[in-house]
């Protein structure tokens, strides 16, 4: 046999690229095009951050650190993860520093799933949830929350899809792409379906430092939650250090464990200089955090309005960065949207059904991206609907 | 005087850009355009907005470099009145940008700007050693901006991020 792919094994071959990566494809290439296809922050890592960094450089911190991360680390995570969202964890047992919340969530489903296990994933989501569960040997179940729900996942749709196999549930709040945030009242409605059926929940809270309406209510600080919640967070969005890789996960201890084996094998530890910039971030980046929500809700505000202005349905967001209005008034498809609206204005957004059914008649609008962009991107949405 | 958060959180939005029209100002803080009206006027009428300026960078343009200097500047206080009066004096010169009290070594801080070095010198000669209760005087020629009210002037902000990511 010649052919290279036949050497992949057939769960990888059999594994969809990401929709979004079509629309790399097309946005990139040309020039002149605002995107608000951007999963990112638009702010650079605050200089004290990046400060930190250099600094551990020059004293030498350039050897591994402990699997689990940095003591010193682990032990802010656990004072911050307190402070911050009510929750304890044992920082020598049940924090492990990751390479972004992406490695948490890939080694918490090794972890946790025997060949045939089903997790339900709640859509629209992250790209990475589904094709995670299939690498790790379970069996990803799709729920669509609806538009009309303002995409809030009901305990009546879990039900429904929930078998003998079914061993966890995946939860991302405030959500990418809706923006939607779970509030502490519809939390508990989760966590009494989970505890009824006993299950595991992965509770994706990397967008929990920007929520600009209600209080966020972390999902393990629920009664009866904390041992059954694998928690998801990281640096990259509320302290903008996407390229810093650096994430981290907590979770009752037998399950820390054995994930850490596998992130002793696979991983070591994370970036050692990306862990004191976050450790720096941690004692020192309050403020930082803070102006950089309040300008996020500036932003919000001023593109839910102006969408809605135009015609293209938009509920309010609660946290994250992203605005995800309907366009089914203009009769298109997402995709179509999408596409027409890169060539004739060159505005860059993603098409809903990227990240799952129920994403169809959607489009995600990031506003992590400077105001007078929003503006201008504004003006050229208004002026492509109405030349449809 | 106390503001409310929301009139404070507009003041704010105007320190950064004041071209801003108050019907974008009243999307972004979630009020109608009557009430950002109502608040955009009250911080004009109480000083608090006290006027919108540009930041100009003539250093770009020839001609009009200019120059900046900071002047160190010490002064006997005059009887009742205080260094207020002395530096109601010196503020009232069209060159000179900024007065500060200060607190260490001298008393004001004077900034000035001039067309040369010459125009300074000149200026700080002529018209400022002359008030009667100042002692002495240090001049600092300003050689470089990098920053000026919380601006980098070169800073470099292009986007680094990819077009398109989940
Ligand atoms: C919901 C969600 N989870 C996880 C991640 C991954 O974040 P990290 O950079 O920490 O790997 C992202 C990034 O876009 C995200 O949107």
């Amino acid at each position: 046999m010649s052919q290279t792919t036949t050497y992949l094994a057939k769960h990888v071959k059999e594994l969809k690229p990401s929709g979004i990566r079509r629309f790399f494809d097309l946005a990139a290439g040309m020039k002149g095009v605002i995107s608000l296809g951007v999963g990112e922050p638009d702010f650079v890592t605050s200089w004290n951050l990046r400060e930190a960094a250099i600094t551990s450089l020059e004293q030498g911190y350039t050897s591994y650190t402990a699997n689990a991360g940095l003591i010193e680390l682990r032990e802010e995570i656990a004072g911050y993860m307190q402070k911050q969202f009510s929750v304890s964890y044992h920082p020598e047992s049940e924090i492990i520093v990751t390479v972004g919340a992406s490695q948490a969530i890939d080694i918490a489903f090794r972890a946790i799933l025997n060949p045939g296990d089903e997790v339900i994933i709640v859509e629209p989501c992250f790209v990475s949830y589904a094709p995670l569960v299939t690498m790790a040997g379970g069996v990803p179940i799709h729920v669509q929350t609806l538009k009309e729900n303002d995409f809030k996942i009901l305990p009546s749709q879990l039900e429904e899809v929930i078998t003998e196999r079914t061993k966890a549930i995946m939860l991302c709040s405030p959500n990418n792409p809706t923006g939607t945030m779970l509030n502490k009242a519809e939390l508990e409605k989760m966590a009494e379906l989970a505890v009824r059926h006993d299950l595991l929940v992965l509770s994706d809270e990397i967008y929990a430092e920007l929520v600009y309406d209600e209080p966020y209510t972390s999902l393990a600080s629920i009664e009866g939650m904390r041992e059954r919640t694998i928690l998801l967070n990281g640096f990259s969005k509320g302290f903008a250090m996407t390229g810093w890789r650096l994430g981290f996960v907590c979770a009752p201890e037998d399950i820390t464990q054995g994930m850490l084996k596998i992130h002793q094998y696979a991983i070591m530890c994370a970036s050692t200089m990306a862990q004191y910039a976050g450790l720096e971030g941690l004692k020192n980046g309050r403020e930082n955090v803070e102006e950089m929500r309040k300008s996020y809700r500036q932003r919000r505000n001023f593109i839910v309005q102006s969408l809605n202005d135009m015609g293209l349905t938009c509920h309010n967001p609660g946290g994250a960065f992203y605005a995800f209005p309907s366009i089914e008034s203009t009769g298109l498809t997402s995709e179509e949207f999408a596409e027409q609206l890169l060539k004739a204005e060159k505005v860059a957004v993603v098409p809903g059904n990227a990240f799952g059914g129920s994403g169809e008649g959607h489009i995600r609008c990031s506003y992590a991206t400077s105001l007078a962009q929003l503006q201008e991107a504004m003006k050229r949405i208004k002026r492509f609907i109405e030349n449809l | 005087m106390k503001l409310t958060s929301t009139e404070i959180e507009i003041a704010e939005i105007l320190e950064k850009n004041a071209r801003l029209s108050n019907e974008d100002i009243a999307k972004m803080t979630n009020l109608s355009l009557e009430e950002t009206d109502k608040i955009v006027k009250k911080l004009e009428e109480h000083n608090i907005v006290v006027r919108y300026v540009s930041l100009v960078d003539w250093s770009k343009i020839e001609g009009h470099e200019g120059v900046t200097a900071m002047i160190d500047v010490k002064v006997t206080p005059k009887r009742d009145v205080g260094f207020d009066a002395v530096a109601e004096r010196i503020y009232r010169f069209k060159e000179v940008k900024s007065v500060y009290l200060m607190s260490g070594t001298y008393d004001l801080s004077v900034v000035i700007e001039g067309k040369s070095m010459n125009e300074v010198a000149r200026f700080v000669s002529n018209k400022l050693s002359t008030i009667e209760s100042v002692i002495s005087t240090t001049t600092h020629f300003i050689l470089k901006k990098y920053k000026h009210d919380g601006t980098i002037y070169e800073s470099d902000d292009e986007d680094r991020r990819i077009v398109v990511s989940p």
